[in-house]
């Protein structure tokens, strides 16, 4: 791969809004002199999967799919890096919250009762939190129900739907607890899903990070490099690239780390939500 | 810097204490923040993510949450390189923009507008074309002269008048009402093009619409009221008023409709007044001619000091008029119905020396319209000679 070669990116379109992102980026790069294009996926799957066939240079991951091509890479005896991240993936924290009008107080007061969850393969609202119960020593679907709120499988908890019908049922007394990552909390008292003062949390995990761009080892290193100089270099005070970062949701693009994937590992671990993906697709690239 | 939320929630208000106590530090500095809510330190931790700042969990007793928060740049950031729309009162220095940018949008003039704002697509933007300093002025005179159609006219007035001068009541108002409807339109849509940044300009067309609003309705229940059909429109009274609507340059639209238009319409709404056969139309036709007097002022005031600053506009205004009267030169003007029907209710009845003396006050009124138009147009700078030309190249059509 030249110098001329146009960098692709893949990204799943998990809002109508991405494409005004990446098309956003794409004009932005050219005027910085990068070659740029990017293909969306209607699944991180598929978009894992042509990462790993050559279809795409940088993926803008998941944690989950960050997860499954760092063990797909490891089974092929091949390099995934994690190069950059938005401030806003950085130490997010899940929280698992009942009805402040119930008997309810903390983890163990769940056992033999409902718990409402996002996505299957949502991280935050599922995979992470049902790990922290199983530390505390509740087992899904053994201890307590698990009531899944499957919005958009395949876009790993992107699509917000999930959580929010996760919190309504809570509210509708269809179970006892629900779980939601922090700013989604938030959001649902800021506008109204949950009024103030309704629920009460009384959980949280431990810190966790979100999305990144990942590589694989042969992607072209000139053009990589630049794409990720541009992006730390972007400053929210410059006009011209403000509204790109504010459609994205960060004020600061980061340099890419790993170590904040642990609790969602773990949770894989302890699952084996990914291990047939895994397998499928290491055996395809053999 | 310590904020105690105490049992207050965050998503209940406190996020505005903590915003408050940020903005009394530096980018950099720290603020302690306490409090009892469950959800306090999930909401703070997603909060300061999403806002850009810095955040870190304390140990705190068992009762109460403990953070700090470090101020991010993000808020500041967000207003580097923006700018001041002017200044509100138009008393302020540089308070109206010579040419307003396109960026500042719907922005209230004054307003701090971010960089990057979108750009909108309003085609008058520069004062020169638009702007009056009596603007103000004029709308608020507007703004408390505003009449109540249903209590101004006296609707259930007593009278009878004979067949043919009600027909020709209604074949006047069903005239006016078109030609109100043209005055409606135009300003109208040079509200949508104007920059906001305008303000008074924008308020002033604004009201203008709804003036000519009000007269749609006043004339329609006066048409109505012993009648229930409308008189005759004609093809070249629409024509003549549709170039009127066509025009797309705000200077000359406001001059052909406002300065010649609605300054002849003044005269016409007076002679009926005069004239009026019954209490209804006499109240209808001198109401709409009190607004129809601002509207002439209005354009006066702004096309003056148009012209004072670019004299040359002058010669455009005038081509507008010969333009217009060449392209209404095949065209009938004036409706006869309409013609006839002021005769007959400056006549009142069909008695000889009546209709005569009815023909000679209508003869007037058009005398008494050129002259009117010929004032207005030296007072906006026109010499004599070109106030006459261009007076008797008006349409035919009055508006």
């Amino acid at each position: 791969m030249g110098n001329n070669t146009t960098l692709l990116l893949g990204a799943v379109a998990y809002d109508p809004k991405v494409v005004t992102i990446w098309d956003g980026f794409q004009r932005y790069f050219a005027r910085h002199d990068l070659a740029f294009d990017y293909i969306l996926y209607s699944n991180y799957e598929r978009q894992v999967e042509s990462h790993f066939a050559g279809h795409i240079h940088i993926a803008w991951n998941s944690p989950l799919a960050w997860l499954q091509s760092e063990r797909i890479a490891g089974d092929l005896g091949r390099r995934a890096e994690a190069i950059c991240m938005r401030d806003t993936d950085r130490d997010l924290t899940s929280v698992i919250f009942v009805r402040s009008s119930a008997r309810i107080r903390n983890i163990d007061d769940l056992k033999g009762k409902r718990v409402a969850v996002g996505a299957n393969d949502s991280p935050q609202a599922t995979l992470i939190p049902l790990s922290c119960f199983a530390n505390l020593g509740l087992n899904p679907g053994k201890d307590f129900e698990v009531l899944s709120f499957d919005k958009l499988v395949g876009k790993h908890g992107d699509h917000i739907g999930g959580e929010r019908e996760a919190a309504r049922a809570l509210l509708r007394g269809e179970a006892d607890a629900a779980c939601c990552v922090d700013g989604n909390h938030l959001l649902f008292t800021q506008e109204g899903t949950l009024t103030a003062g309704s629920t009460s949390v009384i959980a949280h995990t431990s810190a966790y990070d979100h999305c990144n761009f990942t590589t694989l080892d042969g992607a072209p290193p000139e053009q990589v490099h630049r794409f990720r100089e541009l992006l730390l270099g972007m400053s929210y005070s410059d006009s011209e690239v403000r509204p790109l970062l504010d459609l994205e949701g960060l004020k600061q693009w980061q340099p890419g780390r790993t170590e904040g994937y642990a609790a969602l590992d773990a949770a894989l671990h302890r699952f084996g939500t990914v291990d047939d993906f895994v397998k499928s697709v290491v055996a395809h690239c053999k | 810097m310590q904020v105690d939320l105490g049992s207050l929630g965050f998503d209940e208000g406190g996020h505005l204490l903590i915003k408050r106590a940020l903005r009394s530090v530096s980018v950099g500095e720290e603020i302690g923040v306490t409090g009892s809510t469950s959800e306090l330190e999930s909401h703070l931790r997603a909060w300061c993510r999403s806002e850009g700042h810095a955040f870190r969990s304390l140990p705190g007793g068992a009762k109460h949450y403990h953070a700090a928060v470090t101020r991010g740049s993000a808020e500041s950031a967000r207003w580097v390189g923006s700018q001041r729309a002017g200044r509100p009162g138009i008393s302020q220095l540089d308070a109206v923009a010579e040419h307003a940018p396109r960026t500042w949008g719907l922005a209230a003039r004054g307003a701090r507008v971010e960089a990057g704002s979108p750009e909108f697509g309003f085609t008058i933007v520069d004062k020169i074309e638009v702007w009056s300093a009596d603007a103000a002025r004029i709308y608020a005179q507007a703004a408390s002269a505003q009449w109540d159609p249903q209590t101004a006219v006296p609707w259930n007035a007593e009278f009878h008048l004979p067949e043919e001068v009600e027909d020709a009541v209604v074949q006047v108002m069903t005239y006016l009402i078109e030609n109100e409807t043209a005055a409606l339109i135009i300003p109208s849509r040079f509200i949508a093009q104007l920059h906001p940044h305008f303000r008074e300009v924008m308020q002033v067309l604004a009201i203008q619409a709804a003036d000519e609003a009000r007269h749609i309705e006043v004339f329609t229940r006066r048409a109505l009221l012993k009648r229930q059909e409308l008189g005759l429109s004609t093809g070249g009274g629409q024509a003549s008023l549709k170039t009127l609507v066509d025009e797309p340059d705000f200077a000359i639209a406001s001059f052909l409709l406002s300065v010649l238009g609605e300054g002849t319409f003044l005269s016409l709404l007076r002679f009926i007044e005069h004239c009026a056969p019954d209490p209804v139309t006499g109240a209808v036709t001198r109401l709409a001619a009190q607004d129809e007097a601002r509207h002439v002022a209005f354009g006066l005031a702004h096309l003056r000091e148009h012209i004072h600053s670019d004299p040359a506009v002058c010669s455009r205004l005038a081509n507008g008029v010969r333009r217009r009267h060449d392209l209404l030169r095949h065209t009938a003007g004036l409706n006869s119905e309409v013609f006839d029907a002021l005769l007959l209710i400056a006549a009142g009845s069909w008695e000889h020396s009546r209709l005569r003396e009815g023909h000679e006050r209508v003869i007037e009124l058009t005398r008494d319209m050129d002259e009117g138009r010929q004032e207005r147009l030296r007072r906006l700078g026109f010499n004599e000679r070109e106030a006459v030309e261009l007076s008797s190249l008006h349409t035919r059509n009055f508006m």
